[in-house]
C-alpha cells in the first residue's frame, strides 16, 4: 500500500473489489489483537461479536450489490471513555468498573449507522487525566515504535491500536492534547477539532468545556474521512454546532501563498532534535510556496496553569457523581453511613492522578480562593482566545511542535509529575482557545521514535489544516511514515 | 420588651411543564419510582443537558407577573454538593444572572415586599425511608423549579402568609405551576430574625428549610419567633445556622450550623450555552400573560360593582374567575351572576379543592344564556334559580330546559297587557286598594302570576300595575 494514500479508502476498495470479504478482514484484525495486544495493551476490551455481527451485515451488502459508504465495514476501535450501548466502558477507572452504558455516544450512533466495525475499547489514562496512559487502571498502552515507551495519552490506547495496526482508525478525545500527543508519540495523524464540530454526548466528560473528540488516524486523509462523517451539529449538545464544512474535498488544494504563523515562545525549551525536525518542515513548507509569519505569543506561558485550573475545577465537578449508588464500584469494606460508603468508595475506587486533580479543583472553586484561581484563570483564558484571534489575523495556520519532546520512557510521568504537566505546552493553549489542531509526524529522533508538528487551525477551518498537512504528507511521505512490525498486513 | 419578626423568604416552585428542563421525560407526579428517568436525567456518565425553553418562558411569565426586569443575557451554573438524590452531584441552577430580578407583590395593605430574584433549576430526585432501608426515587430529578427570593421585607407571620397565598393565586393565573403545597410543587425556606422594637441592626438569623403546608409555616414562625426571643432575653445569642420545623414535637431543630455551611463551588454550567431573551421575545410573553388577581379583583369591585368580599371569592379561584367573565358577557348586572355563583353553584363546590378545580357541568356560556334572559326579563329569579339547578344536575342548556312558550308573555307589552286584563277584571280589589288596603295589591299581583304561570317579573308587574292604578 502506498504511504500517503488513505488506508481507510485502500480497505474500502479491497471490499469493494471482493478481494477479501469483510469478514475476513475483521477476523484478520480480530487474530491480530489477539497476537499483539499482549504487547501494546492497546485494548482493554474486544468486541468480537459486535465486529463479526456487523462485518457479516456488510457482507450481505456487498453480495447484493448494494453501494457501502466510505466507513463501512472498515475494522475499528473506540477510547473507553465513548459510551457504546451494551458495551462495557470504564474509563480505566476501578470506579466504573462493570458499568455498561444504556444509550449510544452520538459519534458512535453516527459510525454505527455507517457499519463501522468496533473491534473493542481502547486503554487510555483514567478519566483521560494524563499524557502517557498510565494513569489507566489497565496499566499503560505501549509505543508501536518501541515497546519500552509509552504510547502517549490520554487516547494510548487508540494510538497504539492504530500505529500497531490492530485498528484501521480510532476515536480518542482531547482536553489537552490527548489526541495529538499520542498521535505525534505513535507517528500517527491526530485531529483536534474546533470545539464544538463534534458532538460529546456520550463522552464521559473529564473537562467539558475543553473535551473534543476526534479521530486518530494513519494519514491525513482518513483524519479528513472520519471527521467528515462525525462532524455534525447534535441536539443532544447544546455546544455542538457542527463542522463548517465536508473536508475531504478540500485536499489537494495547492498552498502557495499559504500564510503560516510562527510563534518563538512555542520552541522554547523544546529538544533539539525535535526543533530541528520543525525547522526542516518549515522549509518544506517554504518550498511549496507557503509563506512563514512570524509573530510573538507572550501568552503562551499562562496557558499551562490556566488549563490545570480551569480542567481541575471541571473534573471536580463532572466526576462528583460516581458515588457507587447508581453505577460501578462500590467498596467491600465496611461502612457505617451513606457519606461513610461513598468516601470508601471514591478512595479505592480513583487512582492518585484522578484524585489529585478532583482536590486540586475541589480547592480552586472553594469560597476564599475562587477569585484567585478560578476567576482569574477564567479571564486568561479569554487572553488567550483573543491573542490567537489577533494571530489569525495575520496568518492561515500556526506551526508548532506537537510535543515539545518524543515519546516518554515508561515510568517517566510517574516520577515528575510537573514535569510532566509541562509536557503539555503545546496542545493545551489549542483546547483553552477551542481551535481545531492536528499533529502529524515529521520526522524520527535518533532512537527511531516520531516527532509530531502540529497544524493549528482558526476556528471551523479544519480543511485549511488538512490540507496543509495534506501537502507535507505527499511532499515528505518516505520521511515521515516508518511501517512497524505488528498487527495485520496487507 | 417587644420584639419584632425580620423575616425573608426562598419559595420554590415546580413548573408545570409536561416535560422536564433537561430532558424529555414527563413531569407527572405518583408515577411509580424510577419510571420517569432517563439516562439524562440520573445523571448517566456522558450524557449532557438539553434545556427546555418553555422553562424559560414558564420563569420569565412569573417574572413578569411579580413585576420583575428580565434579564436578557442569563446563565446556568453548577451548585456543587452531594447527596445520594442529587444525581449529577451536583445541580444546574443560577448563580449571579438568574433570569428576573428587582420585582415585588403588593399586600392588601398597600406594603410591597420586594422580590430579588427569581432563577430556574432542576429539582432532584427524593429519598424514600421503607423496611428500615433507604432507596432513591430519581422521578422528581430534573422537574424544572423556579426559586423565588425575596428581601427580608415581612414584619408578622401574617404578612408571610399573604404574601404565599398571593404567589401561589399569581402562578396559578399565570398557569405556571399548580403550586400544590402537598404535593410539593410549592415549598418555602424562611429566613427569620427577631430584634427589639425601633433598633435598626438585623438580629441574627436561622433559616427553617422546607415547609409545605400553611399551618406548618405559621406554627414554625411562632415557635422560632418565641424561641429567639429567649434565647435573647436569657442573655445568650442567636446561633446562624439552618433548622426544619418537626411537626411532631411542634418544634424547630438544628439541622446544621454556620460551619456546616455547605460550599457550593458555583461555577458556570460549561454544558449549556447563554440564554439571551430579547425585548421583543420578553414583549411578546408580557402580551401573553392573563389578566393578574389584582387587577380582575379592581374591576370586580369597581367596574361591575360586586362586594369586595365576593369580589375576593371569585379572584381566589383561577378557573371560577375565568368563568365569572365568560358568564358575564354582554351581561347588564354582573352582580346576578356572581350571586349565582357563590350562593347557588358554590354548593355543589364545597371545599377549596373542588372550587380548584371547578370541574362543572355546565359551561359559562349556558350560564351567560340564562342570565341574559334575567336581564332580557324574559325569566324572573325564582325560575331562573329552578333553571339552573337543573341545568346543573343535567349540564343540559336553558333552551332544552325552558320552552318558548314558558319565556313568552313575559316580556314588558305582553305583561302590560295581562296586567291591563287583571285591572279591568278585578275593579273590587283595584277600590280597595285606592281605599288603602295595600293587601289588594297583592291579589292583582298573585293574578298576573297566576296568568303568566309564575313565569312573570314580579317587580315589573308590581311597576306596571302601580302605573296603571296612579
Amino acid at each position: 500500500m502506498e504511504k500517503t494514500k488513505g488506508k481507510i479508502k485502500y480497505l474500502g476498495e479491497l471490499l469493494r473489489n471482493k478481494e477479501i470479504s469483510c469478514q475476513e478482514l475483521t477476523t484478520k484484525y480480530l487474530e491480530s489483537i489477539n497476537q499483539d495486544n499482549g504487547k501494546l495493551n492497546a485494548y482493554v476490551s474486544v468486541t468480537e461479536q459486535e465486529a463479526l455481527d456487523t462485518a457479516k451485515a456488510v457482507d450481505k451488502k456487498i453480495a447484493s450489490g448494494e453501494e457501502l459508504s466510505p466507513l463501512e465495514g472498515i475494522p475499528m476501535t473506540l477510547k473507553d471513555n465513548i459510551s457504546t450501548k451494551d458495551i462495557e466502558t470504564t474509563c480505566c477507572s476501578k470506579i466504573l468498573q462493570g458499568y455498561v452504558p444504556i444509550y449510544n455516544a452520538t459519534v458512535w450512533d453516527l459510525l454505527k449507522s455507517q457499519n463501522a466495525v468496533l473491534l473493542g475499547k481502547t486503554n487510555m489514562d483514567e478519566f483521560a487525566m494524563g499524557s502517557s496512559c498510565e494513569t489507566s487502571c489497565f496499566g499503560g498502552a505501549n509505543n508501536p515504535h518501541n515497546l519500552a515507551h509509552v504510547a502517549g495519552g490520554s487516547s494510548g490506547g487508540v494510538a497504539s491500536a492504530v500505529g500497531g495496526n490492530i485498528a484501521a482508525y480510532g476515536l480518542g478525545s482531547d482536553t489537552g492534547g490527548s489526541i495529538r500527543q499520542p498521535a505525534s508519540f505513535c507517528g500517527l495523524v491526530g485531529l483536534k477539532p474546533t470545539y464544538g464540530a463534534v458532538s460529546r454526548y456520550g463522552l464521559i466528560a473529564y473537562a467539558s468545556s475543553l473535551d473534543q473528540i476526534g479521530p486518530i488516524t494513519s494519514t491525513v486523509e482518513d483524519a479528513a474521512l472520519v471527521f467528515d462523517a462525525i462532524s455534525k451539529k447534535d441536539p443532544m449538545d447544546s455546544t455542538s454546532q457542527g463542522g463548517a464544512e465536508p473536508t475531504l474535498a478540500k485536499l489537494n488544494q495547492d498552498i502557495k501563498g499559504l500564510k503560516i504563523g510562527v510563534a518563538k515562545e512555542y520552541f522554547e525549551g523544546v529538544r533539539d532534535d525535535v526543533k530541528k525536525a520543525l525547522e526542516q518542515s518549515i522549509k518544506t513548507y517554504v518550498s511549496l510556496g507557503a509563506q512563514i509569519v512570524y509573530f510573538d505569543l507572550p501568552v503562551l506561558k499562562y496557558a499551562l496553569p490556566v488549563y490545570y485550573i480551569l480542567a481541575c475545577a471541571e473534573a471536580s465537578s463532572n466526576l462528583g457523581r460516581y458515588d457507587s449508588i447508581r453505577y460501578g464500584y462500590r467498596t467491600d469494606e465496611n461502612y457505617h453511613s451513606i457519606h461513610e460508603m461513598i468516601c470508601k468508595t471514591r478512595s479505592e475506587g480513583f487512582g492518585k492522578e484522578v484524585q489529585r486533580r478532583i482536590l486540586l479543583g475541589t480547592y480552586v472553586l472553594s469560597s476564599g480562593y475562587y477569585d484567585a484561581y478560578y476567576k482569574k484563570a477564567q479571564r486568561l483564558r479569554g487572553a488567550v482566545v483573543k491573542a490567537f484571534q489577533n494571530a489569525f489575523q495575520s496568518c492561515d495556520v500556526i506551526l508548532t511542535p506537537t510535543v515539545p519532546m518524543t515519546a516518554f520512557e515508561q515510568g517517566f510521568s510517574s516520577k515528575d509529575q510537573i514535569e510532566t504537566y509541562q509536557t503539555d505546552i503545546c496542545t493545551v493553549p489549542i483546547n483553552i482557545a477551542g481551535l481545531p489542531a492536528i499533529s502529524i509526524p515529521c520526522g524520527f529522533d535518533s532512537k527511531g521514535l516520531p516527532i509530531g508538528m502540529q497544524l493549528i487551525g482558526n476556528t471551523f477551518c479544519e480543511s485549511t489544516i488538512l490540507n496543509a498537512a495534506y501537502q507535507f504528507e505527499n511532499a515528505c511521505a518516505n520521511q515521515i511514515y516508518k511501517n512497524v512490525d505488528l498487527g495485520v498486513k496487507l | 420588651m417587644t420584639y419584632e419578626l425580620v423575616s425573608g423568604l426562598e419559595t420554590h416552585i415546580e413548573l408545570s411543564t409536561k416535560t422536564k428542563i433537561f430532558c424529555g421525560c414527563t413531569t407527572a407526579f405518583g408515577s411509580e419510582p424510577n419510571t420517569n428517568c432517563c439516562p439524562i436525567c440520573i445523571g448517566l456518565p456522558g450524557t449532557l443537558p438539553k434545556l427546555n425553553h418553555q422553562v424559560v418562558r414558564y420563569a420569565i411569565m412569573a417574572g413578569l407577573a411579580t413585576n420583575c426586569q428580565i434579564n436578557n443575557i442569563s446563565k446556568m451554573d453548577r451548585k456543587n454538593y452531594v447527596y445520594p438524590d442529587l444525581s449529577k452531584a451536583y445541580q444546574v441552577s443560577q448563580f449571579d444572572k438568574p433570569l428576573c430580578k428587582n420585582g415585588y407583590i403588593t399586600l392588601d395593605s398597600g406594603k410591597k415586599i420586594n422580590i430579588l430574584r427569581i432563577h430556574i433549576e432542576e429539582d432532584a430526585g427524593k429519598l424514600v425511608h421503607e423496611r428500615g432501608d433507604t432507596f432513591v426515587d430519581y422521578n422528581r430529578g430534573g422537574v424544572p423549579l423556579i426559586e423565588i427570593v425575596t428581601e427580608p421585607d415581612f414584619r408578622s407571620i401574617d404578612e408571610v402568609k399573604e404574601y404565599v397565598e398571593k404567589l401561589q393565586l399569581i402562578m396559578k393565573y399565570v398557569g405556571v405551576s399548580d403550586c400544590k403545597m402537598q404535593e410539593g410543587s410549592l415549598r418555602c425556606d424562611v429566613n427569620i430574625s427577631v430584634r427589639p422594637q425601633g433598633e435598626e441592626k438585623l438580629g441574627t438569623r436561622t433559616e427553617i428549610k422546607n415547609m409545605n403546608s400553611f399551618t406548618f409555616m405559621a406554627k414554625a414562625l411562632q415557635y422560632e419567633y418565641d424561641r429567639q426571643i429567649d434565647v435573647i432575653e436569657s442573655g445568650e445569642q442567636v446561633i446562624q445556622e439552618t433548622r426544619r420545623y418537626n411537626d411532631d414535637t411542634g418544634e424547630t431543630e438544628s439541622m446544621r450550623g454556620k460551619e456546616d455551611a455547605h460550599d457550593y463551588r458555583y461555577f458556570r454550567e460549561p454544558d449549556l450555552v447563554t440564554i439571551s431573551t430579547t425585548d421583543e421575545e420578553i414583549e411578546q410573553i408580557r402580551s401573553l400573560l392573563p389578566e393578574l388577581p389584582s387587577a380582575k379583583l379592581d374591576r370586580y369591585i369597581n367596574e361591575y360593582g360586586i362586594s369586595a368580599t365576593d369580589a375576593a371569592i371569585i379572584a381566589k379561584y383561577r378557573k371560577v374567575a375565568e368563568f365569572f367573565d365568560e358568564a358575564c358577557e354582554g351581561v347588564k348586572a354582573q352582580k346576578i351572576v356572581s350571586n349565582l355563583i357563590i350562593s347557588q353553584i358554590f354548593r355543589r363546590f364545597p371545599t377549596d379543592g373542588e372550587k380548584e378545580d371547578f370541574e362543572i357541568s355546565i359551561t359559562a356560556k349556558m350560564l351567560n344564556d340564562l342570565v341574559l334572559l334575567i336581564d332580557n326579563g324574559k325569566l324572573n329569579m325564582n325560575l331562573a334559580k329552578s333553571t339552573l339547578e337543573k341545568m346543573l344536575d343535567t349540564g343540559k342548556p336553558v333552551s332544552e330546559l325552558v320552552s318558548e312558550k314558558d319565556l313568552s308573555g313575559v316580556d314588558e307589552s305582553a305583561l302590560r297587557q295581562i296586567c291591563e286584563e287583571i285591572v279591568s277584571a278585578n275593579p273590587s280589589a283595584v277600590s280597595d286598594f285606592k281605599n288603602g288596603k295595600t293587601n289588594a295589591f297583592k291579589s292583582l299581583i298573585g293574578g298576573v302570576m297566576k296568568a303568566t304561570k309564575g313565569r312573570a317579573d314580579a317587580m315589573l308587574a308590581t311597576k306596571i300595575l302601580e302605573e296603571l292604578i296612579k
